[in-house]
């Protein structure tokens, strides 16, 4: 990988226990991820690994532990608290918005950083339309970026399914974040589209300098672009390092890989 | 010159961002719009315009309120009917109680008014949606029903309860005659119209549409529900008062609290599902059907009742009337969804194509 | 304390009928998770049936004997609203399947609407009386225990009694036969219960059939009390903030939810209403339920997990 130089923890996550009634999907999880880096989540179906983006993000909320986001300490982590703070994600089931075009699907990812108020919006004068502007500049760099110039005027729902995933992760992108959850952006891609959403993730963090947290199923895919990966089990963490020392873990071994291989 | 896209380039995203990119339709909704203004008062007569189009032009700007709610936010309301009230009695009162109030102002003032009361209604709406909001908003239409009716302070201690303006006045100009009344509204309707185009192509209107599809994603983009969500009700309300206030100010002159009853709330709804959710002509079409469609039956179906040699009386096409309207309201939910504008615009999209579909 | 008592009687016995109401919304609801708006056209529908079929057996039979008339026009309701029932599921709601719940509440606005202009275009739009027999006089009772005693109408207890009546008939159906079961199955979960076999849109006529009864049912009793006219029909609107407090997955929240409506109406009128101008069971049962949309929800016997944002 290019010149990117991993920096500091970023966003530490301590203790995290997160229950459903009985069930507990996360039990006492704690890892770290720095500036920069590609952080791979694992781990077989049921293991976790969506509560604990839907933890980072603030869509649940965690028994126990706490969020440390640059020094910051969220004890009440909301979905509006983890996106002003930088923070954005993608969906394993895209949820897109379904009756809107791709265009303004993207342009909400704008939506925290533009300021005019409704009564500028409403005439649509000087500023309202100056931001509009703006902000639609920046949106169409994302869509050069992906590769998406010749569906910005379709209405998502009309999309095949690995392009819905890409206005997906354009969503995300036009939010600027320092940090981008990715929720099996590969699931369900045949391997050109694999590749191409392989380079666009790397190109991300690359260009931009993006931290990368994602989960995803396909291990080649896991090994070859993250830089330290986690593994949970059961909503235990089992194993946490480089890909190398993963693969090398006698419980990882048998918990998933000799489990689903 | 045929109606085509292609060799139209756009060389900036200003020009891209136009409420109608493609020069045809701007014509024709400029030609439209003069033929509003200058041709039809130099046309119609009298009865038209109070039949017709008087009301056609404040239900439609009612619908355009109505859908911004729940075409574009996905919030469901039966209590439109209530706003329109509280627009209406709100103005009166300001009208008569602030001396000198300028009646335009006591318009907008009452439309302001109900935005709140839209609002307050709207709150449920944060934790509740689908029939508990229709509740909700059901709970607002019998409770102003109630209020305008005994509450004699709001009708100004009319014996009667019926209350009554005199003709208003617009920074000299009396409004009077159909022709100004219709004038009037439609300079109204125009204008709220073109906001409300802007509030839907902008953030705003992002936010409300992103709630309507997929709330869960919307929050994690930074969108408050509450913001968006109150915001549609304020907005919302804010148009179904002005309307009210029109309907009660200019069009009826004198009213009772029946004009709104919860029939208008259900009315308005169909409009907003027949003329097409989330689309802002959507309101115009669904207006103008339900304005239009009692006088069509009430014309044809005598005459159709005659061919079979059977008398139809008023009581048997007003159950038609009903019956017509509950078969639409399921044949569009089930067919297009969309309603009117969007067989509307599917027809203008192969026009486009015309006469090479592929 | 008698007025209050009768006060209170009179609550009950409104209370009843919205219960019934609030009965078919909830027998709807757990089938299929929509919920009918048109249940009060129903009600008008099958009452309006029932008065003129009523009279107008007679007519066509040459015969003058009102039971006889009375049971052969009970007769033809049920089938009427059978029909109503299979043509329902038939031409709206099979094509609305897995649609959101908002898109269903507004088709069976449209279904109420539909219904309404049918059935006055077919059976009439005047008031019309339904005779099978109530007794109308009242009686005085517990004049020993009071001064002057409690006047209720002999009526109101027949009536009472036949909702009791219908109510412990649908438990048992519901408890014992095996469509009742099926009907289980389905409220509980659509997919398991279609996946072991149970037809879904057979059980979705069935459902909409017995809350066609219950309609006929309030609409027969109602109609006798007050005569078979359009207000019927509002009687829905009347009956929505029931299902709400009570739950709209619960039968017994269907009943009790009534009764205190119906209860809580009548005094709150009595007793609070003249403080301010009259007239507030309109939108007492409407305020009562925003409460607990706002604090509860789910009402209070509903499921836990409902429709929140």
């Amino acid at each position: 990988m290019s010149g990117r130089k991993i920096g500091e923890v970023i966003l530490d996550l301590k203790n995290i226990s997160l229950s459903f009634g009985g069930v507990k999907a996360l039990q006492d999880i704690s890892f770290d991820v720095r500036e920069h880096e590609v952080r791979a989540i694992i781990g077989p179906n049921g293991a976790g690994k969506s509560s604990m983006l839907n933890v980072i993000n603030g869509v649940y909320r965690p028994q126990q532990g706490e969020i440390i986001l640059r020094g910051e300490h969220f004890a009440n982590m909301n979905s509006y608290k983890a996106a002003k703070a930088g923070l954005a994600r993608t969906f394993q089931n895209i949820a897109l918005f379904k009756g809107m075009s791709v265009l303004d699907n993207i342009m909400t990812g704008r939506n925290l950083k533009m300021k005019a108020n409704m009564l500028l919006q409403a005439f649509w004068l000087g500023p309202a339309q100056r931001e509009e502007l703006e902000h639609r500049l920046k949106v169409e760099e994302i869509i050069d970026f992906l590769e998406i110039q010749h569906i910005r005027k379709t209405p998502v729902g009309r999309l095949p399914y690995g392009l819905q995933k890409r206005v997906d992760l354009a969503r995300a992108l036009a939010m600027e974040p320092q940090i981008l959850l990715l929720d099996e952006p590969m699931a369900g891609m045949n391997v050109e589209e694999k590749q191409d959403m392989c380079r666009f993730i790397l190109d991300v963090n690359d260009q931009f300098g993006t931290t990368v947290v994602l989960i995803e199923h396909d291990m080649g895919v896991v090994m070859d672009i993250s830089d330290r990966v986690v593994v949970l089990d059961y909503g235990k963490k089992i194993g946490d390092g480089t890909p190398d020392e993963v693969r090398a873990n006698p419980d990882v071994i048998s918990a998933y890989l000799g489990a689903s291989h | 010159m045929f109606y085509r896209e292609n060799g139209q380039f756009k060389t900036s995203y200003k020009a891209d961002q136009q409420i109608f990119p493609i020069p045809q339709d701007r014509w024709v909704i400029l030609a439209i719009v003069v033929f509003a203004f200058v041709g039809i008062p130099l046309l119609v007569d009298e009865y038209l315009f109070r039949a017709i189009l008087i009301p056609f032009l404040i239900l439609s700007l009612a619908a355009l309120g109505v859908n911004i709610l729940v075409g574009y936010c996905g919030q469901i309301t039966l209590g439109a009917g209530a706003f329109m009230a509280v627009g209406a009695y709100a103005s009166y009162n300001f009208l008569i109680r602030v001396s000198g109030m300028p009646a335009l102002a006591a318009i907008l003032l009452g439309g302001l008014t109900a935005a709140a009361v839209g609002i307050v209604f709207g709150a449920p709406s944060l934790r509740v949606r689908g029939l508990y909001l229709a509740v909700a908003t059901l709970a607002a239409q019998f409770f102003w029903d109630w209020a305008f009716l005994r509450i004699k302070w709001f009708t100004n201690d009319s014996s009667s309860g019926s209350v009554s303006v005199a003709d208003i006045e617009l920074f000299g100009w009396t409004i009077s005659t159909p022709t100004d009344k219709y004038l009037f509204c439609l300079g109204i309707l125009v204008l709220f119209s073109l906001m409300a185009k802007n509030l839907v192509r902008g953030s705003i209107g992002r936010q409300w549409m992103a709630i309507r599809d997929m709330d869960v994603a919307a929050t994690v983009i930074g969108i408050r529900p509450m913001y968006a969500k109150l915001s549609a009700f304020a907005v919302s309300s804010f148009y179904v008062g002005v309307a009210g206030a029109l309907w009660g100010m200019v069009h009826l002159g004198s009213w009772e609290p029946a004009a709104f009853s919860i029939d208008r709330s259900f009315q308005l709804l169909f409009m907003v599902i027949i003329g097409g959710m989330g689309a802002i002509a959507g309101s115009f079409f669904g207006a103008a059907f339900i304005v239009i469609l009692p006088i069509f039956l009430n014309q044809m179906l005598p005459l159709v009742g005659s061919l079979f040699g059977l008398e139809v009386s008023i009581a048997l096409v007003s159950h038609v009337e009903i019956m017509v309207f509950g078969a639409l309201i399921v044949f569009f939910l089930i067919v297009e969804p969309h309603g009117i504008a969007r067989l509307w615009s599917t027809g203008r999209e192969k026009l486009r194509l015309w006469p090479f579909p592929h | 304390m008698s007025f209050f008592l009768e006060t209170l009687l009179g609550g009950l016995m409104s209370g009843m009928l919205y219960s019934l109401v609030a009965l078919g919304f909830v027998l709807i609801y757990k089938a299929s998770g929509v919920f009918n708006f048109a249940q009060g056209a129903m009600v008008l529908f099958a009452a309006l049936s029932m008065a003129r079929f009523s009279e107008w057996i007679p007519e066509w039979l040459g015969m003058d004997n009102l039971f006889v008339a009375n049971v052969l026009a009970f007769v033809v309701s049920i089938v009427v609203m059978f029909a109503v029932a299979w043509l329902v599921e038939r031409l709206v709601l099979r094509h609305l399947v897995n649609q959101e719940a908002a898109t269903l509440l507004m088709a069976t606005l449209g279904i109420a609407y539909f219904l309404d202009g049918v059935g006055q275009a077919i059976f009439g739009s005047d008031i019309y009386k339904i005779d099978v027999g109530m007794p109308k006089e009242p009686v005085m009772v517990l004049e020993s225990v009071f001064d002057g005693g409690i006047l209720i109408n002999k009526e109101d207890f027949v009536a009472a009694f036949i909702s009791a009546m219908l109510v412990l008939a649908l438990t048992i159906f519901f408890q014992k036969t095996a469509t009742g079961r099926a009907l289980r199955a389905v409220a509980d979960d659509h997919q398991a219960a279609q996946s072991i076999g149970i037809p879904l849109d057979r059980i979705w006529v069935i459902v909409w059939c017995v809350a066609g009864i219950t309609a006929l049912v309030a609409g027969v009793i109602w109609g006798s009390k007050l005569g078979a006219q359009f207000s019927l029909s509002t009687v829905a609107l009347r009956a929505l903030p029931v299902v709400i407090l009570g739950g709209l997955t619960s039968v017994p929240g269907a009943i009790l939810g009534g009764l205190i409506i119906g209860v809580g109406e009548k005094l709150s009128e009595v007793y609070l209403g003249h403080y301010v101008g009259g007239g507030i069971e309109i939108w007492f049962a409407y305020m009562l339920a925003l409460v607990f949309l706002l604090f509860r929800p789910q009402g209070l016997f509903g499921e836990k997990i409902i429709d929140r944002v």
